[in-house]
């Protein structure tokens, strides 16, 4: 067996060589780009000679080489760089959409393992009959709906139809905590396919945990049936669930740009999307790198707990 | 937030089309429009609401630009921006329905005796902060955006004035001196962004014009506040209050709009439109005549370099069925020239309907039989790509193979300027007269066409030495006859601009392509 402290510093050793691949791939990728701001910027108009004095205003004639040397000076420094668009620091994106992103993030999480725990447990304990039917259908069904049409068909019913919620948040600003409505429609279609994904996981462990020989032989011995269910099945069966539930942070971060979109939420994804059609290639580079960064320590958490409940498991690395 | 962090170093403000790219959003984009002037009578229908009353506050969604958007009319370039700067300043002149330059601050103008003097009076008028508008503040507003430093959107329609010449007779009179006789100088008066600012202005995040509207907040990518002007030149606003607010996606807007968090939603989809129209919800307005809808040909590059070839593809095409399907219904057809409506366009030219048989005796005796063409397309403005597929199945019954090629929409524009030899193309409404001067001259600068013909030139400077109205509008006459029978434009639509309100909302006119003087003009909408 690799002791602790060996395995760990390998841990973390490959965190530090993915945080570099990262910020490499950022910045070839951004460079491969078609076009650049000057181009974007010109949209129907496109004079070459209005062109060109646009690029020699951004500093876009200079080479690349150069420019990655000095966006990586500036990264050490914690300096992300400033917008083409605007001559505003890049931080201050970050800034100004944090909060939105952050708060239907934590909203979803605190949300989905309760309830995608609770409805796996519920359609386990009777397999085949109706509920377990009713909530395996569901969740097959919404899982196979994308987030934008699933949320297209929310608003329709629930804003449009009943009038019960707003359609959008356009015109709340960024203080969402002061106006819960707007939040219960995102934060359904955030919570959608994660809910689907991960109770279906729960359940088939729960199933497989409770057909284990040691949950026979625990009723056997007359213990009850809640009791073997919640103390001794469920916590073997919520371990893949806990691994795909680190994988669905990252994917959070995706499903966090369409549904700010689609309810105009001023958060990340509605900076990178702006950014990323102004061709704004320091916005997009510095929220890809903190997107990338985020990625690479979340998983590496998530490496190291599992490793440290359940070292059978064998966690890659 | 409010308006902090306006950009001070001197570069444009970057911001795109207001539609994502993420987005099923068929945004037709920014119109790049250079403007000219102002509203043409009172034939223009409304939209419901009842007489006009005072009072209210309305919120209005467009597509927006992001943290990067900025309240400097100069730097003018999605609807969002036109739409603010016309609530906050004025130009000289604008557009009406019919392109012509209508007055706004200036009163009058005066062409000189060989029309490359121009003396331009200015109305009464006042900033926001109680100053008068002055012959130096127009000076001041057009030498900065005629900066050689800079690239204001307007410079280029600026380019004829010589505005080290130019000067102020008195407060209230400006003598244009220009590089030379241009007859259809208002139309520069006019132009998209030439808007007159007070004297010295260089940062805007309190905004003084002398608009219908003061400022009272602005958040960049989300919204700005504008208050009514009570002492505005031409009249206060009906409305107390107005909010200019963002959303990307049109389905928000939509969304918005039926769920009452806004009462205007600019630019829908034609289907959109459709599915609503008369439902009672809310009232959908069609902008008629805003955005020509293209193929252009390389005029110097085979096959097209051959005009039998490029009067074939005329013949080639079926416009009603492009129409129908590329911009769902949305619009009407055209007939391979600029500018349906507007004024001097050669309405009496007939119409070109698909003739077969036509194009197919033209490729033959052009030897080009088993041709085969490529198509530039892309999603960068709705209806492209289907309308490349429309016209390869229209092709393929004359014998011809088009091959249809999707490009990527951010560099769209500037690929297909020099690139390939067919592309799908767009324009906004502006005076056939820019339109000439901007594409279809050998030293314009954005020739998408490679139209580059001497005698057409010269036809365009005799148009602009002509004084006398009706022997000028017989020159275009003679340029678009030209341009119908050899062009490289085929010109196969009109779309229209969409734009929803709810039904308590009034005065918004349907006669107003978007960006002319009408379009937004939100100091003449009332809420019910």
């Amino acid at each position: 067996m690799i002791p602790a402290h060996s395995w760990l510093t390998r841990r973390l050793l490959l965190g530090l060589a993915q945080t570099a691949a990262v910020v490499l791939l950022v910045f070839a990728l951004t460079e491969a780009l078609p076009g650049d701001a000057a181009v974007a910027l010109a949209a129907d108009n496109p004079d070459p000679a209005r062109i060109e004095r646009i690029r020699a205003a951004m500093d876009l004639d200079r080479p690349a080489s150069e420019r990655f040397a000095e966006w990586v000076t500036g990264l050490l420094h914690g300096d992300l760089g400033t917008s083409l668009a605007s001559g505003r620091p890049v931080a201050d994106y970050l800034a100004d959409g944090f909060g939105p992103t952050l708060l239907l993030a934590a909203l979803t999480i605190a949300l989905l393992v309760p309830v995608s725990v609770g409805l796996g447990v519920l359609a386990a304990r009777r397999v085949g009959g109706a509920v377990d039917r009713l909530i395996s259908s569901v969740t097959l069904g919404v899982y196979a709906v994308p987030e934008f049409a699933f949320g297209v068909l929310l608003v329709t019913v629930f804003a449009l139809r009943l009038d019960w919620l707003p359609p959008t948040a356009v015109g709340y600003g960024t203080d969402l905590l002061a106006h819960p409505a707007v939040l219960v429609l995102p934060v359904l279609v955030l919570l959608s396919r994660p809910v689907c994904s991960i109770s279906r996981l729960v359940r088939a462990g729960m199933i497989d945990a409770l057909s284990a020989p040691y949950a026979e032989q625990a009723r056997r011995y007359g213990v009850g049936g809640a009791r073997v269910c919640f103390a001794h099945a469920l916590p073997n069966a919520v371990t893949p669930a806990a691994q795909q539930l680190a994988r669905t942070v990252d994917w959070l971060l995706c499903g966090v740009i369409v549904v700010e979109a689609l309810f105009i939420i001023p958060g990340l994804g509605t900076v990178l999307m702006d950014a990323v059609a102004a061709r704004d290639v320091p916005v997009v580079q510095g929220l890809a790198v903190v997107f990338g960064l985020l990625a690479v320590v979340l998983n590496l958490a998530a490496d190291v707990v599992a490793h440290r409940l359940a070292p059978r498991a064998g966690v890659a690395a | 937030m409010t308006a902090s962090a306006q950009p001070d170093r001197s570069l444009p403000a970057l911001r795109r089309r207001g539609f994502l790219a993420a987005g099923a959003a068929a945004g037709l984009g920014t119109l790049a429009l250079t403007g000219c002037g102002g509203g043409a009578g009172g034939t223009g229908a409304t939209s419901g609401g009842g007489a006009p009353r005072r009072g209210g506050r309305l919120r209005a969604a467009f597509a927006g630009g992001g943290a990067a958007e900025t309240l400097d009319p100069h730097r003018s370039n999605l609807f969002a921006d036109a739409a603010r700067a016309k609530a906050l300043f004025d130009k000289l002149a604008d557009c009406g329905a019919d392109m012509t330059a209508r007055p706004r601050l200036a009163a009058s103008w005066e062409p000189g005796p060989r029309l490359d003097r121009w003396k331009v009076t200015l109305r009464e008028a006042t900033f926001h902060d109680g100053r008068t508008v002055t012959a130096e503040d127009v000076l001041y507003s057009y030498r900065r955006i005629a900066d050689p430093g800079q690239t204001y959107r307007a410079k280029a329609s600026l380019e004829p004035i010589d505005l080290k010449a130019s000067r102020a007779l008195d407060p209230r009179t400006i003598e244009f001196r220009l590089k030379r006789p241009t007859a259809e100088f208002p139309n520069v008066l006019a132009a998209f962004g030439a808007y007159v600012i007070p004297r010295d202005t260089e940062r805007f995040e309190r905004p003084v014009g002398s608009g219908p509207f003061r400022f009272v907040s602005f958040a960049p990518g989300r919204s700005c506040t504008v208050r009514r002007y009570d002492d505005y030149w031409d009249g206060a606003p009906y409305l107390d209050e107005l909010e200019f607010l963002i959303a990307n996606e049109e389905s928000a807007r939509v969304n918005a709009l039926l769920g009452g968090q806004v009462e205007y939603a600019h630019e829908l989809n034609p289907a959109t439109a459709r599915a609503h129209q008369d439902q009672g919800r809310i009232t959908i307005v069609r902008l008629r005549n805003s955005a020509m809808q293209a193929f252009a040909m390389k005029t110097d590059r085979p096959p097209f370099d051959d005009v039998r070839v490029r009067q074939a593809f005329f013949l080639i095409a079926d416009r009603q069925e492009l129409v129908d399907g590329a911009l769902s219904g949305a619009g009407e057809v055209g007939n391979d020239l600029f500018g349906k409506g507007y004024q001097y366009y050669a309405a009496d030219l007939p119409q070109r309907e698909r003739d077969l048989t036509r194009a197919r005796h033209l490729l033959k005796r052009a030897g080009a039989e088993d041709l085969r063409v490529t198509l530039d397309t892309s999603e960068v403005a709705a209806g492209f790509t289907e309308a490349a597929g429309i016209f390869r199945d229209q092709a393929a019954k004359a014998g011809v193979t088009v091959r249809v090629r999707a490009g990527s929409k951010d560099t769209y524009w500037s690929d297909i300027l020099d690139g390939g030899t067919l592309s799908c193309y767009r324009s906004g409404a502006m005076p056939i007269e820019s339109h000439i001067s901007q594409r279809l001259l050998t030293d314009s600068s954005t020739n998408a066409t490679h139209w580059r013909r001497p005698a057409f030139d010269a036809l365009y400077q005799q148009a602009q030495s002509t004084r006398d109205q009706s022997a000028r509008a017989e020159v275009y006459a003679r340029m678009q006859r030209e341009l119908h029978t050899e062009g490289g434009f085929l010109v196969w639509g009109f779309a229209d601009w969409i734009v929803g309100t709810a039904r308590g909302v009034g005065g918004v006119r349907s006669d107003a392509p978007a960006n002319t003087l009408d379009w937004a003009r939100f100091d003449k909408v009332w809420l019910r």
